[in-house]
């Protein structure tokens, strides 16, 4: 399972690494929306992967080692809310420069 | 620890909040509705900053120094989040709230009707760095400090025009690059530690096992460079420049704030995490810290040089005052810190006066050049021109301007007698006098190369300065030489410029400050203790609240 995971966050993150540096501003959203992806899970691995593990504790005397670590959750959640929240500002901004410059280069204007 | 002072210390993040959701509530058209509650706020912030500094101090009088805790939801230290106020902390509250409020004034002549949601955006700014100078959390901090970003994108777009979204487009593509990387390095510092809160990270970090030291300072690096960016070090800061000039002129002001942010998470986590009590993880990241800070100083000075345009100068004067705090952070030394705290308020109110300056200057050359400073919405015109004869023109615009001018000038170059000058003396004799060490101890060679590379800078500064200085005014009038310059729009200037002449007057009790700040800084433990060891609110009859 670890490799499977390591494996996955590296194509995410190497693919939107990629992507960021091209020169279409939709490659660079979609870029960075992998990168964010892939930052999700490695948050998530920080708690250490565990299968049928509740993040719960229950009353009384508990085993921790039982139970799946919940601030990493948490944390993912908040990191997923914002991710989206400012991936959705970016494409706004995109498509207003799409729309002034009339080209959807980054830098507003074609390469030569 | 009871009742309402206790919640002062959230107020400054409440406030703005508050104020900013309010503002959604009324149509765009009620300007001055929003101005009046957007004006309102700020100046209660500002209040409240001041209240909270004089707190701050207070507490160090009657021994030790003392830090404010407020716990949320009345959790304990390390397993909810605290919100810490100390004279660092304090002194970044009063700084962003003088700048909001000069920025603010000066919006109100007629940048706030240049686009939607200006005021709601300018108070979700203030909140972000607000709650980014007050928590305890690092995972909080990343939240504070999305506000702030996800604000300054909607704020460097104001006014809209092709220069402003190219610029907005690469500055938002850079910060979300940055915040992924923060997020990377706190959830490895997380899985190292197993803590986010700031004060449990610092008594922890000494006990971490020794393989796993080199991950906890992976992830220590990754958030770093997240800090970095946005405070602007080379090779990360060449989006700077660009977006600073194309933003509106208040907009501008405010931000200079922004890259002072970056730069208080710097000294506040290298010196908390990796301080002297810090184990083998002690001085991790200062000689970085230096060496990119005198990379960084080059190159702002060497920017400031080949500007053509006095937004681009500007620009370039915070990524050499920003090269500046991040060398002598990297000095890790009790008197340069204090010195490079006072240089940093003189330096953000000098630039921040110096961008709305700008604007007003500009005013006075070719009209085309003013293109950026022209609305997009055409149905404003009419009742702009109706309302631009009843405000109050100054006389003497040229004379009034040149002075403030010249006051810039004087500031960013450091030299006698306003407060550029008393912050980087402070600077250089700290460097030449290490306090706790010999009095005959050889500085290193390293010191002197800062040494030098302060003082050209300031050179450099003065020849960028004079020669825009010359061009604009004493350049052979053609066209609209005198711009019209109303009075709402120089005060904000004039009140920036006589802070710094106050900081100069007022140098002894604000040197005294600052040496108290960083002290506590480089004696982290009482800030540890204090918060790890925060009472919780108790209810009337003994017992603790949920």
């Amino acid at each position: 399972m670890e490799l499977m995971l390591a494996l996955g966050i590296g194509v995410l993150i190497g693919s939107g690494v990629w992507l960021l540096l091209r020169t279409r501003t939709f490659q660079v959203i979609i870029g960075l929306s992998l990168i964010a992806y892939g930052v999700n899970l490695f948050i998530f691995s920080m708690g250490r992967l565990k299968t049928n593990a509740a993040p719960i504790l229950e009353s009384g005397a508990v085993d921790p080692s039982r139970y799946a670590d919940p601030v990493p959750q948490a944390l993912v959640l908040t990191a997923i809310v914002i991710g989206f929240a400012t991936t959705a500002l970016f494409l706004v901004v995109l498509l207003a420069s799409r729309g002034l410059t009339g080209s959807d280069h980054v830098d507003g204007t074609e390469s030569k | 620890m009871t009742g309402a002072a206790d919640h002062l210390l959230i107020a400054p993040i409440v406030l703005p909040l508050v104020a900013g959701a309010a503002l959604m509530l009324f149509d765009e058209r009620r300007h001055t509705l929003k101005a009046m509650i957007n004006a309102i706020s700020t100046l209660m912030l500002l209040v409240l900053a001041v209240n909270l500094l004089t707190m701050a101090d207070s507490g160090a009088a009657d021994g030790g120094a003392m830090t404010g805790v407020y716990l949320l939801g009345n959790w304990p230290a390390p397993f909810g989040i605290v919100l810490v106020l100390d004279r660092l902390s304090a002194l970044m509250l009063v700084l962003a709230a003088l700048l909001a409020m000069a920025a603010l004034v000066f919006a109100l002549a007629r940048w706030h009707r240049g686009g939607p949601h200006f005021h709601t955006l300018f108070q979700f700014l203030l909140m972000g760095v607000n709650g980014a100078v007050l928590t305890g959390d690092l995972f909080n901090l990343f939240v504070f400090f999305e506000v702030m970003l996800a604000a300054s994108y909607g704020l460097a777009l104001h006014g809209s025009g092709p220069a402003r979204v190219k610029a907005g487009l690469h500055y938002i593509a850079i910060n979300l690059a940055a915040s992924s990387l923060f997020l990377l390095g706190v959830a490895l510092i997380y899985g190292i530690t197993g803590t986010l809160n700031m004060a449990d990270l610092a008594a922890r970090i000494p006990q971490v096992a020794e393989d796993d030291r080199m991950l906890l300072h992976a992830g220590a690096a990754l958030l770093g460079i997240a800090f970095l960016v946005k405070a602007g070090m080379w090779p990360l800061c060449f989006w700077l420049p660009t977006t600073y000039t194309a933003a509106a002129a208040p907009v501008a002001a405010v931000f200079a704030i922004l890259s002072k942010v970056g730069i208080y998470i710097l000294l506040r986590l290298s010196l908390l995490l990796f301080g002297a009590t810090a184990g083998a993880s002690s001085g991790f990241g200062a000689s970085w810290l230096f060496v990119g800070g005198l990379l960084t100083l080059a190159f702002g000075a060497i920017g400031m040089l080949s500007s053509q345009s006095m937004g681009r100068l500007a620009g370039f004067s915070i990524i050499t005052s920003s090269g500046t705090l991040m060398a002598a952070i990297g000095l890790s030394n009790a008197g340069v810190t204090s010195g490079a705290l006072f240089y940093m308020v003189s330096s953000t109110l000098t630039v921040s006066a110096f961008f709305l300056l700008i604007e007003l200057i500009e005013r006075a050359q070719d009209p085309s050049m003013d293109e950026l400073a022209a609305f997009t919405a055409p149905d404003e015109d009419a009742d702009q021109d109706s309302e631009e004869e009843v405000g109050v023109v100054i006389p003497g615009t040229l004379a009034v301007l040149g002075i403030c001018f010249a006051g810039c000038g004087l500031l960013l170059a450091g030299l006698p007698p306003l407060s550029g000058f008393i912050g980087k003396f402070a600077l250089l004799t700290a460097m030449l006098s290490p306090i706790g060490e010999e009095p005959d101890s050889i500085v290193p060679s390293s010191t002197w190369i800062f040494f030098a590379l302060l003082i050209l800078s300031g050179l450099a500064a003065m020849i960028a300065m004079v020669r825009a200085g010359i061009r604009t005014f004493w350049a052979p009038a053609e066209g609209p030489a005198v711009p019209r310059v109303r009075l709402i729009e120089i005060m904000p200037v004039a009140f920036l410029l006589v802070l710094c002449i106050g900081m100069s007057i007022q140098g002894g009790p604000l040197m005294r400050y600052m040496d108290a700040t960083a002290q506590s800084l480089h004696a982290p433990s009482a800030y540890i203790e204090n918060v790890l060891e925060a009472p919780r609110v108790t209810r009337d009859n003994g017992e603790t609240a949920p």
